[in-house]
């Protein structure tokens, strides 16, 4: 006869197991991302270009959809793993580029830390300012320090050698694709791993309700600062890697245009449960390139418009209208790296 | 030194006509405009349009531009803004910053990217000499305009019915509802002259501050600044503010070339921490 | 008997509102006190001083004779005081289940761990499901909060503030908005509670205090006004004028 007790942990252990499994939806993803460097060698350029915002988007993710900080610079640890990663493949510091792209998203992620201080205090419009006001910071200190920079002209003669000392960079950017790609899949598990922790758990609480969660024992503050300094690094590597991929940095990297795109990207996928960050960044890379082809330089008409759209017809409404397909998507597999769409992160009290 | 306290005090003036409506804008709806910029650049272009296009004086352009913004903000507000009081501080920074590329890519589409410059009329060019001194013409035009400006603001607040409906709402808007305010009609009139004085401050500022399409975005933290260490529950806060980062700018640039812009951002970040609701705002 | 927690002249101001004043208890281990009071009397204050959600303008607070008065809320849990909130606080997105399995990772110190999946420890699942089956969440353990239902979202409220296993639990009106027919479920919990758990109780309904508290605080204006056991305060002919004077008022 089985005890009702231990079933009902079983169940809770199912439940919190499955919650956590890849789903076959998920392994999919991954695989047809894979086979893309086999069959679709022409559009390696683009595809890079996808993975790298979608890895800055997925650093926003981590913040934004999970904790619930809203950034307007960020952009600020991209250009900064950009110009980290330029300098040391210019003057050669550190040849091999992997190696340089780590060391890269460290540099960022001390940044972050020493700012994430700023953005624990204040209310939504005082981080906004302050994170704004850290990447205005860090493009002026760019800009001045042109003779090492390059200033507005961008940093120049840069070179970056090659992977393991064996894969060169080429002009077709196969090797640029296949190394963004396995960047983006590693800090993409590493990711998914740390969500579906009890300190991912806890940051979700933080989103939800950080009165509820303090009097839970949680430590708000340095919950927010190790996320914080996560995902500072995780942009800065998304950083290095243009700078990798493209041999060049410049200041437009920790522009507002920057942290405004990766910010629209990560809406257009979806906050809170983290392949929003990577569906988004297709989304935008095709709709740049079709909207490009409509009306030439002014495609950020159509981008500003699609915002507006999607903010009037409400986040929440078409969360709805996908449902079926998400519905559909979960009687595959019960599939969620955390939880299916979070509402709409709510207005603190004023 | 002088010159650069007056050129300061010029450039805080323009600073605070153009920033005024958003700070009220941001205490009356707790909405974060992060377009406001985008009024001040259309009444910036449509004094282009009128002064070199089709010859219009430009005095007579001032009144105009403020209409014309008001009416734009008028227009937006009720039909888009409205809609979006009530969603999530990140909805509202969403939608804004949408507008913002609207209207940056919509002005390089229609007026070009390059930098516009306004006619400015003969009388308004050059210096005149003001106790051994000498001092802008245009820029004594600002102070003169903006500080006008200023004290018909205040008594504006102070003594009309609106004045106080308008600060009652922003106090507390459910109690102003309860007694019978229109929160609604406030809100729009409100926005609306916002975006006016906006628009009017971009006419102004063509010719000191530049006018092209990326002026929402290169003056934003400006503005931001101008609100959050001004506060929002006076006129006075973020008239002191405007005035001071003015002055800060100026007296920055002259002295201390390469490093102003930095110190200036420096200050805001560590005003924001050290007090989260502006210098002026009344303890809650 | 041994004094858990204290107060000495604690006082909070707001402004020119003064929403404690001198408030000076003292609570002993085991005990089941309840502190009643007229509407805006300060109660809830009280709890929020306790728990450190706001910081006093004077006065001290002590847990086993150790100053407390500066430490942050989450430090406070971790020293063994927990409290529920008059209206639900709880994570609209969670499940019961995600919920339950933070508080008591957090407690068993694995709140932290970035690298394990939650759920990976036996012992954590194990209390869950336990708290689960105490508090008969069982039916909807698998839902979000938000769309549970009131009364069984009153019972999670309870539910997470025992998950941190708390030495002292402070109960803000704990059947508040609960409907009648619920009522008994949340109370048959608070009597279930272990006898060394020390319980500070705020209600409005008195059934409920006199069947369950053992000594009375009543407050009135943000300071202590009468205390004393159950018969005695009911006795009082001042906490009698408080209380119907409020009634005429209301």
């Amino acid at each position: 006869m089985t005890d009702p007790a231990l079933s009902l942990t079983d169940a809770v252990t199912a439940f919190l197991a499955r919650r956590a499994r890849w789903s076959p939806l998920e392994i999919a993803f991954w695989l047809v991302a894979a086979s893309t460097i086999w069959l679709f060698p022409a559009k390696h350029l683009i595809l890079t270009e996808i993975c790298i915002w979608a890895l800055f988007a997925l650093s926003l993710d981590l913040i934004l959809g999970y904790a619930g900080v809203i950034s307007l610079g960020h952009a600020a640890f991209f250009g900064l793993g950009a110009y980290a990663a330029g300098l040391m493949g210019k003057h050669g510091l550190i040849a091999e580029p992997l190696l340089a792209l780590v060391a890269s998203g460290i540099i960022a992620a001390v940044i972050g830390f020493v700012t994430s201080f700023l953005v624990l205090r204040g209310s939504d419009l005082t981080r906004l300012m302050v994170t704004f006001g850290v990447a205005l910071i860090l493009r002026e200190i760019a800009n001045k320090y042109s003779d090492i920079t390059g200033g507005a002209d961008g940093l120049q003669g840069v070179e970056i050698g090659p992977v393991f000392g064996r894969f060169r960079f080429d002009l077709f950017g196969h090797t640029g694709y296949v190394y963004s790609l396995a960047v983006l899949f590693v800090l993409f598990v590493v990711a998914r791993r740390i969500v579906q922790s009890p300190f991912g758990l806890s940051l979700q609480a933080i989103r939800g309700n950080p009165l509820r969660s303090s009097a839970v024992g949680i430590a708000v503050n340095w919950r927010l600062v190790a996320i914080y300094t996560l995902s500072a690094g995780y942009a800065g590597v998304a950083g290095a890697l243009l700078a990798q991929t493209q041999a060049f940095a410049s200041l437009e990297m920790f522009s507002i245009e920057r942290s405004a795109d990766v910010l629209l990207i990560l809406i257009i996928g979806g906050t809170g449960y983290l392949y929003g960050g990577l569906i988004g960044a297709l989304i935008y890379r095709f709709l740049q390139d079709y909207l490009s082809e409509l009306t030439a330089r002014y495609w950020q008409f159509w981008i500003g418009l699609i915002l507006v759209a999607i903010v009037l017809i409400g986040r929440d409404r078409i969360g709805r209208w996908l449902a079926p397909a998400q519905k559909l998507a979960e009687t595959i597999s019960q599939w969620r790296p955390g939880r299916a769409r979070p509402a709409a992160i709510e207005k603190a009290e004023p | 030194m002088l010159t650069i306290l007056f050129d300061g005090v010029a450039y805080g003036m323009l600073l605070f006509v153009l920033a005024c409506g958003l700070s009220v804008t941001l205490g009356l709806m707790n909405f974060v405009n992060l377009a406001h910029g985008s009024f001040a650049m259309a009444g910036g272009y449509f004094t282009v349009v009128l002064v070199n296009r089709m010859g219009v004086p430009f005095l007579a352009c001032l009144p105009l531009a403020f209409l014309f913004s008001a009416a734009l903000g008028a227009l937006f507000e009720r039909t888009l803004y409205v809609h979006v009081y009530r969603k999530s501080h990140l909805d509202q920074v969403l939608f804004t910053v949408g507008l913002i590329f609207i209207s940056v890519a919509g002005l390089d589409y229609l007026m070009g990217s390059s930098q516009q410059f306004v006619n400015i009329p003969e009388m308004l060019q050059g210096q005149i000499n003001v106790l051994g001194v000498g001092v802008g013409r245009y820029r004594l035009m600002i102070i003169a305009i903006c500080g006008l400006l200023t004290v018909l603001l205040q008594l504006m607040l102070t003594k009309t019915r609106f004045g106080s409906r308008l600060r009652a709402a922003v106090d507390d808007q459910r109690v102003a509802r309860g007694l019978g305010i229109n929160v609604g009609a406030v809100f729009g009139l409100t926005f609306a002259f916002g975006s006016g004085l906006a628009g009017l401050g971009g006419a102004l500022g063509a010719e000191i501050l530049g006018l092209d399409p990326v002026f929402p975005l290169k003056y934003l933290i400006y503005f931001l600044i101008v609100v959050t260490v001004g506060g929002t529950s006076s006129i006075t806060g973020p008239f002191v503010a405007s005035i001071l980062l003015g002055i800060g700018d100026v007296a920055g640039k002259y002295y201390l070339p390469t490093l102003s812009a930095f110190v200036i951002y420096c200050i805001m970040i560590v005003m924001l921490l050290w007090r989260p609701q502006g210098l002026f705002a009344r303890p809650r | 008997m041994t004094v858990v927690l204290e107060t000495r002249g604690l006082d909070k101001h707001f402004g020119g509102i003064v929403a404690a004043n001198d408030v000076s208890l003292r609570i002993e281990r085991g005990a089941r006190h309840a502190l009643i009071g007229p509407n805006g009397a300060g109660k809830t204050t009280v709890v929020n001083l306790l728990t450190g959600v706001l910081k006093p303008t004077a006065g001290q607070i002590l847990l086993d004779g150790n100053d407390i008065t500066g430490l942050e809320p989450h430090a406070r849990v971790r020293l063994g005081i927990a409290r529920t909130f008059q209206i639900n606080q709880l994570f609209a997105d969670l499940t019961p289940i995600e919920t339950l399995g933070l508080a008591v990772s957090e407690r068993v110190g694995h709140g932290h761990d970035w690298w394990r999946i939650v759920g990976s420890k036996p012992e954590v699942t194990r209390e869950i499901s336990e708290l689960i089956e105490r508090f008969r969440l069982g039916d909807v353990m698998h839902e979000r909060t938000a769309i549970l239902p009131y009364g069984k979202q009153r019972l999670l409220e309870i539910a997470l503030a025992i998950a941190c296993r708390p030495r002292v639990l402070l109960l803000d009106e704990p059947a508040a908005g609960v409907p009648e027919d619920e009522r008994h479920e949340i109370l048959a919990t608070v009597e279930a509670l272990p006898q060394d758990v020390t319980v500070l109780l705020i209600e409005h309904d008195m059934d409920i205090i006199f069947s369950f508290a053992d000594r009375i605080s009543v407050l009135v204006n943000g300071a202590l006004f009468v205390e004393g056991e159950p018969d005695e305060v009911a006795r009082d002919p001042r906490v009698r004028a408080v209380y119907l004077g409020e009634a005429f008022d209301a």
